[in-house]
């Protein structure tokens, strides 16, 4: 199991670089000239031309992509073209607010969604289940922000439980913490609930008709150690990857998500440096979304091991 | 990490800024956004109050000689960097040459510049080689890129860089530390600042720190931003949209104002070096086929925030007001215009306009546009894009069907657009003028005409002369003079009317 993991991380490496190679050569071959933005409209057609030089714009593709590359090597993310400031710095402001609503959010999804999806499977065709099911094709057709708006006006504005925006640290204040973060994990968990209880249904209704579950009925079990302990643990592969492939879901949410509630996050972070075509802050993001990615999808296939013990790497 | 007071804090004034702080450097960028962070921290020799006269600021006084080519400038008692060391004559000196080598009313300065030297500590001698009418008002320009003062280490860094610092004189200090660029930035009061003794008046006069810290919260979802001012969350929204006003004005405890009371000017700008419009008549044409009520309708709906019409090149309500040659505009006219177009030869080519769809202001005005084009039977082609591309696209100078252009829409602040030589989208220089590089030179000769005269009647022949054949050449279509409406929570005191926002003068209770 061990070759294994090392066999995977080391696997990283190659993917990595093609992701580097890949949002390098988008970011540049796409239009947007951060010089003609930062010089602003007074500037004359020289200045540009001097900026750009500043910024080391001018170099031949290949010569920029490579200085990036040895300084990514030696932990060097570069420096923001805007503000001057170091990538790994403005990535390490925004890493806990994003880290921290991508857990909240799954947590709350993966603590509701599947129990959900269980008693939709076990209740199948009644009215329970038609509920949980009308509630996930809302969650997954509903656009994330207006799931925030309508969350905002009801938890802030007319209850005024909730802020309406902003972020404070778990660090500096845990009841500030949880009340920034509810708000904004229930939008973004809306979507990714969604999907969890759906696969989780549709899994175990699958389960429910093996075999081995009426003979576990016939034996005498209860059914909730039926429904947990045999159906559900074979039904949990499928959901696990189907939590892990939500993961990029998340990150496609979690953009909107704090734009709609003014997190300082990562997303945000990404949002604005497209805007600007801020290359650096976008490579380094883009570079960190990747993989967490990668290492999250090499947790959920350790994982199967739990579920399954017939699974051996 | 986040957002939080210290404890000893007694006064915090939040802020919903116009636009993220990503640069620090008001030189190094002309973004209002930089402006408005370079008047907390910086201090500037002259400033313009409400007259629109120039007046000391950091400047005690100064003499001119009899000849009018030499300025001797006083720097007043008191004044101090936020690193402890005094304001000297050496720091001013190399801040203007910074300022001189980026700013294009200071390069305009600078060419007429003989020697600019420090006398002593607090003496600034400037010389010219000839007799110039705009020193004052370029030493005191209220916006991008203002004259602000830093100390000579970091005025000497290279014009085309950013400085590593943020140390001025100004009423507050940029907290470095607690900047994070997409969320906030944060000011403390500082205590040495001396202000003035006159009242605040624009930029001028005294600028009294009223709260000890400033924070600006950038929300850049403008329902969410309207929300946390009603949820009293922060105390000042700098330019809520236009149609979430109606919410915002629903509480009582909201107050909403326009706090510039020059507002802005609309602009559609042509590509001089393509046809149709290198062409005089397909331009005045365009001029014909559109009115500046649809525009404003458009951009801004309601019209309590816009001018009926303003027929004034350099603004209504400015010291240079004037609607001589403004009929094409006060009118539309389909007929005349078809006729020109035809006059101009126009061949039913394409007419590339670029529409910058993230920037209300900016797209409603390429809708605008368009649809008056495809009246007088133009062959329009909207091409849809983010504003960060517009100003690429629109520096490149080859043929619209090879990536150019032949209409972008923007916008000007009246204090830029104020008199021909900081309205840069009247010069007409040909390859160095502003994109779209018209060339005219009596509209040149006027410029300068205008920059040499000392004479304020005189100015204003000038300006007269001008604007006739501007409305004849059509650098742009001016499209409509409005005003951006600020709000503000009941708690937030003395709030100045000016075109910048400033943040001296203002208490919380």
């Amino acid at each position: 199991m061990y070759a294994y993991i090392i066999r995977r991380l080391i696997a990283t490496i190659p993917i990595m670089a093609i992701v580097a190679v890949f949002v390098f050569m988008l970011l540049h071959l796409s239009p947007g000239d951060p010089a003609a933005i930062i010089a602003g409209d007074f500037a004359t057609e020289e200045q540009i031309i001097k900026i750009r030089e500043q910024l080391g714009l001018n170099d031949p593709l290949y010569i920029q992509f490579g200085s990036w590359l040895v300084n990514l090597l030696q932990g060097d993310m570069g420096q923001s073209i805007y503000s001057g400031l170091p990538v790994t710095k403005l990535i390490g402001q925004r890493l806990e607010p994003t880290l921290m609503l991508t857990l909240c959010t799954m947590l709350i999804a993966i603590t509701l969604a599947i129990p959900l999806g269980v008693i939709a499977a076990w209740k199948v065709g009644t009215w329970i289940d038609r509920m949980v099911m009308t509630l996930a094709v809302f969650g997954f057709s509903v656009p994330v922000f207006v799931i925030g708006y309508l969350l905002i006006l009801g938890g802030s504005r007319t209850l005024g439980w909730f802020p309406v925006q902003g972020y404070t640290s778990i660090l500096e204040s845990v009841p500030g913490f949880l009340s920034h973060i509810a708000l904004p994990a229930l939008t973004l968990g809306a979507v990714y609930m969604a999907l969890i209880a759906r696969m989780t249904r549709a899994t175990m209704l699958e389960v429910l008709n093996e075999d081995y579950v009426r003979t576990a009925y016939a034996k005498g079990l209860a059914t909730r150690k039926v429904l947990v302990k045999h159906a559900l643990k074979n039904a949990m592969v499928p959901i696990s990857t189907t939590i892990g492939l939500g993961v990029a879901l998340l990150i496609g949410g979690v953009v909107v998500t704090e734009s709609v509630f003014a997190i300082p996050g990562l997303g945000r972070l990404t949002v604005d440096a497209v805007l600007r075509t801020d290359y650096p802050v976008i490579q380094g993001v883009i570079l960190v979304f990747s993989f967490t990615y990668v290492l999250l999808n090499l947790l959920i296939d350790l994982s199967y091991v739990l579920f399954d013990p017939r699974i051996r790497y | 990490m986040a957002a939080t007071a210290p404890a000893n804090a007694e006064s915090v004034l939040k802020i919903v800024p116009h636009a993220d702080l990503r640069n620090v450097d008001p030189i190094w960028t002309t973004a209002y956004i930089t402006r408005n962070h370079g008047y907390l921290v910086f201090d500037t020799l002259f400033a313009l109050d409400e007259n629109l006269e120039v007046q000391p600021q950091m400047a005690a006084g100064h003499a001119v000689s009899e000849d009018g080519l030499t300025y001797t400038i006083t720097l007043r008692d008191g004044l101090t960097f936020h690193d402890g060391s005094a304001v000297t004559a050496e720091d001013v000196v190399a801040s203007l040459k910074r300022w001189g080598a980026r700013d294009g009313m200071g390069q305009k300065l600078m060419g007429v510049t003989a020697s600019l030297e420090a006398a002593d500590d607090k003496t600034v001698v400037l010389t010219l080689s000839e007799s110039y009418g705009l020193v004052l008002q370029s030493l005191g320009k209220i916006s991008s890129n203002v004259p602000f003062i830093m100390p000579k280490r970091l005025a000497e860094t290279d014009p085309n860089a950013q400085v590593e610092e943020i140390i001025g004189s100004g009423p507050f200090k940029f907290v470095a530390d607690e900047w994070q660029p997409g969320n906030q930035v944060v000011y403390e009061k500082f205590e040495e600042y001396v202000p003035r003794e006159e009242p605040a008046s624009y930029a001028a006069g005294g600028k009294v720190a009223k709260v000890d810290r400033v924070e600006w919260r950038y929300i850049p979802d403008a329902a969410t931003a309207s929300q946390a001012l009603l949820a009293g969350e922060v105390d000042y929204y700098e330019q809520p949209a236009v149609d979430l006003l109606p919410m915002i004005q629903s509480d009582p405890s909201i107050k909403v104002e326009t706090v510039d009371p020059l507002g802005t000017q609309g602009v559609i700008r042509f590509n001089f070096k393509y046809p149709p419009f290198d062409n005089k008549k397909a331009r005045q044409a365009a001029m014909w086929a559109v009115q500046q009520a649809d525009y404003m309708y458009s951009i801004m709906g309601d019209p309590a925030y816009f001018e009926e019409f303003c027929g004034a090149y350099f603004m209504c309500g400015g010291p240079y007001e004037t609607d001589i040659g403004s009929e094409a505009l006060r009118e539309k006219d389909i007929e005349k215009a078809k006729a020109l177009l035809a006059e101009s030869g126009y061949d039913g080519r394409e007419v590339l306009i670029l529409d910058p769809t993230d920037i209300p202001v900016a797209h409603g005005q390429s809708l605008v546009t368009a649809q008056a084009l495809r009246e007088i039977g133009m062959n329009v082609k909207l091409v849809a894009m983010d504003w960060a591309t517009m100003t690429s696209r629109r520096a490149v100078r080859e043929a619209p069907e090879d990536g150019g252009w032949n209409i972008f829409p923007t916008w000007w602040l009246a204090a830029d657009q104020l008199n021909p030589v900081t309205n840069i989208s009247v010069a007409a220089s040909g390859g160095n003028a502003w994109f779209g590089w018209p060339e005219n030179q009596k509209i040149e000769d006027l410029r300068n005409a205008f920059a040499k005269e000392t004479d304020a009647a005189k100015q204003m022949e000038i300006i007269e002369e001008l604007q006739a054949e501007l409305y004849d050449f059509v650098p742009y279509i001016p499209t409509g003079q409005y005003y951006q409406p600020t709000a503000f929570r009941d708690n937030v005191n003395g709030v100045l009317e000016a075109p910048v926002p400033f943040f001296w003068n203002i208490s919380v209770e």
